[in-house]
Formats: structure tokens, C-alpha cells, sequence
């Protein structure tokens, strides 16, 4: 019996010479992140475990981003901020992103290639998964256990048991890695991958930009998923070869892999995606939206705030102004995306849309700042949860779509397709 | 270690927005964060419970953030322990290594109404709804996961099993 993507990935970081699903595993870890909301608890947890006076186990395998509150909020953020920073400084930790350094960790640490593929990755954010797409084993964790690899390196896994997704056919026009993930959390629920690792394979992956493979990889944990991952290949590697500083290496599943599920998806069935409060799989497709009014559209997240995902919107945007009811927030993803949509010409496009132009940051998506809900008040988002109270009051409601639905919606006013303009 | 308390019941899909969302997390002070425990599933829970009061839950409990101050609003809370369905896997991990104890059973759910009292016995991996002494089976836990609960989690037990003399 052959082994997956994720099984050779894990077994790799171990001194094993066989893995399988089920299998308790003690692995080495490459890269370890943690965040201004996450780390502060990790911090204390190390102290606790008597690491007060010692070293972190690898000053240059840390990430510590502080992008969640940031720019600070109010004075607790900036206290949480502050005690991740000292801690940064005393243990002189390499990656440590702040101030106008700071991106989006899921959209910052692939542009960076602080992550890469073959890496087993662990991060206090459940979004951790996003890195799968670069055919790296990513997952999410609490701080405690962020705290135990600080400290040690290591960390136990239990192996996952693999769902592989075969995806084919062409994909209509404006149909992204959005629309295709938000799809299958609509087939197999919030639990439908529960504790499993989503492989996601065939022609229409092969030719899948790695935008959208991040877009795919960054929700596999909106299924329930310990990850999702992506065979690395020419794309891959022409996205990771200008930014990798050391070795990497490409993993791939054997023929005979052993699989608890295979799904077969024809993508050119698929239209533009609509995820309705208050589940990520509550998913229709756009035509079947209906009349549903908005106050906000926001366009960024560690979902879809890359510099494609803004062209998309961009290219709708042009000549073309928000609804006069609607805020329109776009958040570049980190400093080079913003560079690079000034380049482009896109901020402007942006700004004259009525756009409001957000520093890299995940207030919005969280409900924390820079574009919190009013009760009663509607928006459609490119990120990744639409729980109740998600981006403001509890009797808010978030829609998940595309850039480009996001986009078409803030013009409309309402839910509404990019067809509907052309 | 013996569990008993009375019942709350939350649906299926308990997200890590509705035990702790995230406008209270600029802090992370687990007498703050319990203030809030449960707010967005029902604003009234922590005003309505009791210490040593569970929560009963459906699938997939905890789902979404890897926030550990879920666990931490629902420990702090005075809550003794979570049953569900079936808990989302980061969840599943920061409860315990939080110490808060946590237990699955798909049939107590379908059985036992709000405000039943149940107790735990957590070597044998029973739950007995008192009222008509209704047994269901759950997971037990090993003699070390008591010990790390017991110790107060995951940091607490590996500080103190580190100050243990060596044999």
C-alpha cells in the first residue's frame, strides 16, 4: 500500500519508516506562527512551562505576525501587541512582522517563502491550512500547542485519513477557486472532512493559478479538515522559485495511496458561489440568489486578498461606481500586493469606485475593526466564515463570494452575478 | 473523576464566534473572556448558570477559530465539562490542553431536555442522566489525561512532571 501527499510529508519530519492513517506521530516542525491574538496566550503558556529564561527552540522557524488588531484597535490590542512584541525582541525572533511590514500571515508567509512546499507547518490560526496549497502539510492549532514547539520543535499528530477530491472540466467565466471550494463545503458540510486531510487533484486543479489554490486550501478547515493540499508542480514551482532561501522539496500521492473517499466534481457545472448566513456550506449558486440587499462589500482576507483576486475586481470595478447604499472595503493583503496594485492602477480604479482602502489587516473579517456590522446590516465578503456575529453584531449577516460576485454585488446593491453588468 | 451537573443544550455547528467571539479577544484574561462565554448562542447563558453546570452539544462543537480562549471562556465560566456529538478537531485539542474535560456521545443528545442533571464517570466513560438513571456509553479517559486535567492542563502538567525528581 502506497502513502499520500500527507502522509510522506509527515513521515518525512519523523525518524519513521512507515505511516498510515490513524498513527500517533511525534514530528519536527519547520515553520511555527502565531499571531497578536494567538501568541499572547502562547507566550504565557511558555513561561508557565519554565521556559521563562530559555531560547525558543529556532529563532528563524517562528513567525510572529501581528495583523489581526492592527492597526491597534484600542488600548488592550496594543497591550497584546506590545507583549508579543517584547517577546519577539528578547528572543530575537527573525520573522517578526509589525507596523508597515505587516501582511495578512496567510497571504504574507507564502509571498515571503518563509513557508515551502514539503514543510510540515503548524500555526495558531486555524487558517494555517492556506500553505497546502503550495504542497506543504499546514495546520491549524491552539496557542498551548504553539507554545510546546516554541519550546521544543516538536509536536504530536494523530495522521489523517485523506478525502481526495478529482476535479475536471473547464471553468466557466468568472468561476474561481473560491467558487470551486465553496461548492464542495456545500457537498459535504462543515464536518464533511472532519479531522481529515482534503487532496485536491485533476486537470482543472493542474491548471489552477496558485491564487486560487491558496483561495481552495485556506477553507479546507471551513469543512472541518486538518488540511488540504495540492501535488506541487510547474506552478508551483514557478511561484516558489523566486522567493525560497533554502531547500525544498516536492511530494506527490503513490497510484496505490489509500483514500477514505474519492469525490468526482465536473467544475464546468459550477457557476459563481453564494455562501448564506450562517454556515460556509449554506452555499447556492449566484443566479439562485435572489433579492438580497447589502450595506458592505468587503474585498480582501487571507481568502481572496492577492493581487489576482483585486485585478478580478478591478476589472469590474472600472468605470463603475459602488451603489450609493453600499460600503466598499478593499484590503490589500500585504504591502507588496498594495505596491503592486498602485502599480496596476488598481487602487485608483478602487477609489473612484467609492472604495474605502484598508491597510493589510483582519479586523473586518473578524468583526474587530475597520468594517464592523450594524445589527440588522448585510455584507457580502470574500472571507472565509459567515458564523453569526462573525463581522459585527450578532444580528449581522455575512455572504461568502468571489472577488469578482463582491465586486458585481457593491455596484448592484445587492447579490448579484458579474454577468449581470456586461 | 466523577461529573455531575446540570444540563444546557446548544445545537449543532457551535462555532468559536458563538463561546467567545471575537470582539472580546483584544484581551486574554480568562475572567473577562468567561463574561462573554456563549454570548452569541444565547446572550443569557452566563447570567442563567450555575458552577459545575455542562453544555450539551451536537456536532461538530467548536468548530472555526483556533482560538483557545473558547475553551479558556468555558472553563473559566465555571462550566465542568462539554458533551457533543462530535467536537471539531482544534477544539478537541485546545480543550484538553486547556483541562477542560470533554466528552462524546451521539445518543445522550437525542435523549436528554434542558436542565436534566446527568453525571460523568470519566474512568468507566459513562453518562447517566439522573432522572430515571439513564446510562449511555462515552469515551473514558486514561489516567494521564486526568492527570493533566487534574494539574490544569497541558503547560501546568509538563512544568510540574519536569520538577519531578527522575527514577
Amino acid at each position: 500500500m502506497g502513502n499520500t501527499i500527507t502522509e510522506k510529508i509527515l513521515m518525512a519530519h519523523t525518524d519513521l519508516k512507515e505511516i498510515g492513517a490513524g498513527q500517533l506521530i511525534n514530528a519536527k516542525v519547520d515553520i511555527a506562527l502565531g499571531n497578536d491574538i494567538t501568541a499572547p496566550i502562547a507566550i504565557k503558556e511558555f513561561q508557565k512551562a519554565g521556559g521563562g529564561g530559555k531560547k525558543v527552540f529556532d529563532k528563524n522557524k517562528i513567525v510572529l505576525v501581528l495583523d489581526h488588531f492592527t492597526p491597534n484597535k484600542d488600548i488592550s490590542s496594543a497591550q497584546q501587541c506590545k507583549a508579543v512584541r517584547e517577546f519577539a525582541l528578547e528572543k530575537e525572533i527573525t520573522h517578526f512582522f509589525e507596523g508597515g511590514q505587516v501582511g495578512i500571515e496567510h497571504a504574507l508567509l507564502p509571498e515571503k517563502g518563509i513557508v515551502l512546499p514539503g514543510d510540515l507547518v503548524i500555526g495558531a490560526d486555524s487558517h494555517t491550512c492556506t500553505y497546502g496549497a503550495l504542497g506543504a502539510f499546514a495546520t491549524g492549532v491552539g496557542s498551548t500547542d504553539l507554545a510546546a514547539v516554541m519550546l521544543t520543535g516538536e509536536l504530536w499528530f494523530k495522521v489523517p485519513p485523506s478525502l481526495k477530491f478529482i476535479i475536471f472540466g473547464s471553468l466557466q467565466k468568472w468561476v474561481s477557486g473560491k467558487d470551486l471550494i465553496l461548492n464542495i463545503i456545500g457537498r459535504i458540510g462543515v464536518d464533511g472532512a472532519l479531522y481529515q486531510a482534503m487532496e485536491f487533484t485533476g486537470e482543472t486543479i493542474g491548471k489552477l493559478p496558485m491564487a486560487d489554490r491558496l483561495s481552495m486550501a485556506n477553507m479546507a478547515i471551513e469543512a472541518g479538515a486538518k488540511n488540504g493540499i495540492f501535488a506541487p508542480d510547474a506552478i508551483t514551482k514557478a511561484y516558489v522559485e523566486p522567493r525560497a532561501k533554502r531547500l525544498y522539496k516536492f511530494y506527490a500521492s503513490d497510484n496505490d495511496a489509500d483514500y477514505s473517499d474519492i469525490i468526482e466534481i465536473d467544475a464546468s457545472k459550477i457557476e459563481p458561489q453564494v455562501a448564506f448566513p450562517h454556515l460556509p456550506s449554506n452555499v447556492k449558486s449566484v443566479s439562485k440568489a435572489g433579492n438580497i440587499k447589502i450595506d458592505q462589500s468587503l474585498i480582501g482576507s487571507c481568502t481572496n486578498g492577492r493581487i489576482e483576486d483585486l485585478r478580478v475586481a478591478a476589472v469590474i470595478l472600472k468605470k463603475r461606481k459602488a451603489a450609493s447604499t453600499v460600503r466598499l472595503i478593499v484590503v490589500p493583503a500585504t504591502p507588496d500586493i498594495y505596491k503592486q496594485a498602485m502599480k496596476e492602477g488598481l487602487i485608483e480604479i478602487f477609489l473612484n469606485a467609492g472604495a474605502v482602502i484598508s491597510p493589510p489587516s483582519c479586523g473586518a473579517c473578524l468583526g474587530g475593526h475597520l468594517g464592523v456590522l450594524a445589527e440588522g446590516e448585510r455584507a457580502v465578503a470574500t472571507t472565509n466564515r459567515n458564523f453569526v456575529g462573525r463581522m459585527g453584531h450578532p444580528q449581522s449577516e455575512v455572504y461568502l463570494a468571489s472577488p469578482a460576485v463582491a465586486a458585481a454585488s457593491a455596484v448592484l446593491g445587492r447579490i448579484a452575478s458579474p454577468t449581470e453588468l456586461s | 473523576m466523577i461529573l455531575k451537573g446540570r444540563i444546557w443544550k446548544f445545537g449543532d455547528n457551535i462555532d468559536t464566534d458563538a463561546i467567545i467571539p471575537a470582539r472580546y479577544l483584544t484581551t486574554s484574561d480568562p475572567q473577562e473572556l468567561a463574561k462573554h462565554c456563549m454570548e452569541d448562542a444565547d446572550p443569557a447563558f452566563i447570567t442563567k448558570m450555575k458552577p459545575g453546570d455542562i453544555i450539551v452539544g451536537g456536532e461538530n462543537f467548536g468548530c472555526g477559530s483556533s482560538r483557545e480562549h473558547a475553551p479558556i471562556a468555558i472553563k473559566t465560566a465555571g462550566v465542568s465539562c462539554v458533551v457533543a456529538k462530535s467536537f471539531a478537531r482544534i477544539f478537541y485539542r485546545n480543550a484538553f490542553n486547556m483541562g477542560l474535560p470533554i466528552f462524546e456521545s451521539r445518543e445522550l443528545f437525542d435523549t436528554i431536555k434542558e436542565g436534566e442533571e446527568i453525571t460523568i464517570d470519566s474512568a468507566k466513560g459513562t453518562i447517566t442522566i439522573v432522572k430515571g438513571n439513564k446510562v449511555f456509553r462515552s469515551n473514558s479517559l486514561p489516567p494521564f489525561m486526568e492527570q493533566l486535567i487534574a494539574d490544569g492542563g497541558l503547560m501546568k502538567h509538563i512544568g510540574k512532571k519536569s520538577k519531578e525528581p527522575r527514577v
